[in-house]
């Protein structure tokens, strides 16, 4: 359901199957040194500023093949195929990208990059701070939503592409979508914002705001100072277990879980994990220590919280009204945490403006990780509306449809 | 958009190439109900028009995404309501308006949204639905009315008449087609009696903001 359950992984999408991307390279990419810092939206210069990223694909000879694909809060910019031979499992997203899948490699270009503030491999709180040669720890700058996309477009700068043919991303993932249509209007010809929002709401920051008081509130947090020593794992922890909770539904919590008893017949009467649930929120939070940083968790929950593209243009209409892009806005009928009201939001600022919008919302009891799980009819979707939308940038360009 | 002198490669049911036929060339057109998208598909292909969707169907949304009509999956009045004044020349409601909760509602957001307003609907007037209900004594069945009276989606149906007086107590323009229920294009005469299928064309007869709320 989430970026660390088991997904089942199809024969064609294993290692030197059809639809696998294959052997992907991380790389990296580092601008913004001194003096040419990036200036935050909190006021504060960040530099210089690393980038993780990989791609799959081939870029065409008209660059205009390109999809960048945003990660959302725990995700990173390993987004399809596999690292290595041994790998467990494909990048985070492989359900839907790759040879003949949703966003086709054989067609697109596929772009994806760990956010400033992340852990995965960019420049975040758990990155040495050149002024003390130690871990930033939380005299790392605050970064918004807008920060992650300026460094995602100095990315592309860096990799020649002007124009993206799509912008994509699920959750966080789609705020940044809505950021890149509003903030270069020019440069995105389409954007797929998925079970997001233009602006978070008052429950997402609650929860938000319970995880990162159960990260300071561990005394191993030690005022996000903790480099060398263990770290606020149980905290962290704690943040996931709640966050996953959200990410989930009542329906499918009960048709995964129901009241069942883990590896028992009777209750024990004692605190021990008893219950399946309590058994499958442990196991999310303890592979989730294994591979996030505290600090990160902080920070990249505090760049949600302040994500509101109506406050920041008045209006959502006025957010909207140079947007360029066409839209495939996508919501999911259960979930909770992004629910398809604040889509309709979106969908309703962007028709007032007279902007090709599609809105679909997908029947799934799968709750807001569901745009992680395989979809036939997601999967359709994103494929199809992408295939237009092609035909359409080249055929304005003159150039046909002919594959890259 | 190019391409409005291309060959259309299959014909259409008539219904549809009448409704094209009243839209104009690289019009803003609004469809209610669009199903799989073909209708705004040929109009924007054909006709260069903007072509815009609602449809409340998931698996009919996933044709029109992929025949490349921006479609909107959900509540035609609610999908309407996001749209400004007079945002399209033309709003679309084909053979569906029987089907809605509130005719008047709809067709009220219609001429609120676009300009002018397309409706056809199947005519309730017709002679064999008269036939079957007076000789039968049972609902009527037939090629139009395919569903039972415990299986059927439409809940408003009208006549040819009811219609007409409907558009003049709305004080509402109107151009009138009428087909057979085998889509063989008729004459007005005795519409009422004779169309299975009737295409009206209504625009108000004052601006919005003086027509009263219907």
């Amino acid at each position: 359901m989430s970026i660390d359950d088991e997904v089942p992984i199809s024969d064609e999408s294993r290692l030197g199957g059809s639809q696998s991307v294959g052997l992907v390279k991380p790389q990296s990419f580092t601008f913004a040194a001194p003096p040419g810092e990036l200036e935050l939206e909190c006021g504060q210069k960040l530099g210089p500023i690393t980038l993780a990223y990989e791609t799959c694909g081939e870029l065409s000879a008209a660059r205009d093949n390109a999809v960048l694909i945003c990660h959302a809060l725990s995700g990173d910019a390993h987004v399809a195929g596999y690292h290595t031979p041994d790998d467990r499992k494909p990048g985070w997203w492989d359900i839907f990208i790759g040879p003949g899948k949703a966003i086709d490699t054989t067609k697109y270009f596929v772009i994806c990059s760990n956010i400033i503030g992340g852990c995965k491999g960019s420049t975040g709180p758990s990155s040495v701070n050149p002024a003390t040669g130690r871990p930033w720890g939380l005299k790392f700058p605050m970064v918004t939503i807008s920060d992650m996309v300026r460094a995602e477009a100095a990315l592309l700068d860096h990799l020649g592409i002007e124009r993206l043919l799509a912008v994509t991303g699920g959750s966080m993932g789609g705020f940044q979508a809505l950021e890149w249509a509003v903030r270069y209007p020019e440069r995105v010809a389409s954007a797929i914002p998925i079970a997001t929002a233009a602006r978070l709401s008052a429950q997402g920051i609650a929860f938000n705001e319970v995880g990162r008081q159960a990260i300071m509130a561990d005394p191993n947090w030690q005022g996000g100072d903790y480099d060398g020593k263990a770290g606020p794992l149980s905290g962290l922890a704690i943040a996931r277990m709640i966050g996953h909770i959200t990410y989930l539904s009542d329906e499918q919590m009960h048709a995964k879980f129901a009241r069942r008893l883990q590896d028992r017949e009777r209750f024990g009467y004692g605190f021990a994990t008893e219950f399946e649930v309590e058994s499958y929120l442990r196991y999310q939070g303890d592979s989730f220590v294994r591979r996030f940083d505290a600090n990160s968790y902080l920070y990249i929950t505090k760049s949600m919280d302040y994500f509101d593209l109506p406050a920041k243009y008045g209006s959502l209409g006025e957010a909207l009204a140079n947007v360029r892009a066409e839209f495939l806005v996508v919501s999911i009928s259960s979930d909770w945490l992004f629910p398809t009201y604040q889509s309709k939001e979106i969908v309703k600022a962007l028709k007032a403006n007279g902007i090709p919008t599609t809105f679909v919302e997908l029947d799934s009891p799968h709750g807001h990780d569901a745009f992680f799980l395989p979809n036939e009819r997601l999967s359709a979707t994103i494929a199809g509306f992408l295939s237009n939308v092609v035909r359409r940038e080249r055929e304005a360009a003159g150039r046909g449809s002919a594959n890259p | 958009m190019n391409g409005h002198s291309k060959n259309r490669p299959t014909k259409l049911r008539l219904d549809y190439e009448l409704i094209e036929s009243l839209v104009a060339d690289g019009a803003k057109v609004l469809d209610l109900g669009c199903g799989d998208g073909q209708l705004l598909a040929d109009l924007i292909e054909y006709k260069g028009c903007q072509g815009r969707g609602i449809e409340i169907d998931e698996a009919a949304t996933l044709q029109c995404i992929q025949r490349g009509v921006p479609v909107y999956h959900g509540d035609m009045l609610e999908g309407m309501s996001f749209y400004r004044d007079g945002q399209f020349d033309v709003v679309i409601l084909s053979q569906t308006l029987q089907q809605t909760m509130d005719p008047p509602k709809v067709i009220h957001e219609m001429l609120r949204v676009g300009c002018r307003a397309i409706i056809s609907f199947p005519n309730f007037g017709h002679w064999l639905v008269r036939v079957q209900l007076l000789v039968s004594g049972r609902m009527p069945h037939n090629r139009l009315l395919p569903y039972h009276w415990y299986n059927t989606p439409n809940v408003h149906f009208c006549t040819v008449k009811d219609f007409r007086e409907f558009c003049e107590r709305q004080k509402l323009g109107r151009e009138e087609i009428f087909l057979s229920a085998r889509y063989q294009r008729l004459s007005a005469i005795l519409a009422n009696w004779r169309a299975g299928i009737a295409i009206f064309q209504i625009e108000r007869a004052e601006p919005l903001a003086a027509a009263a709320r219907v």
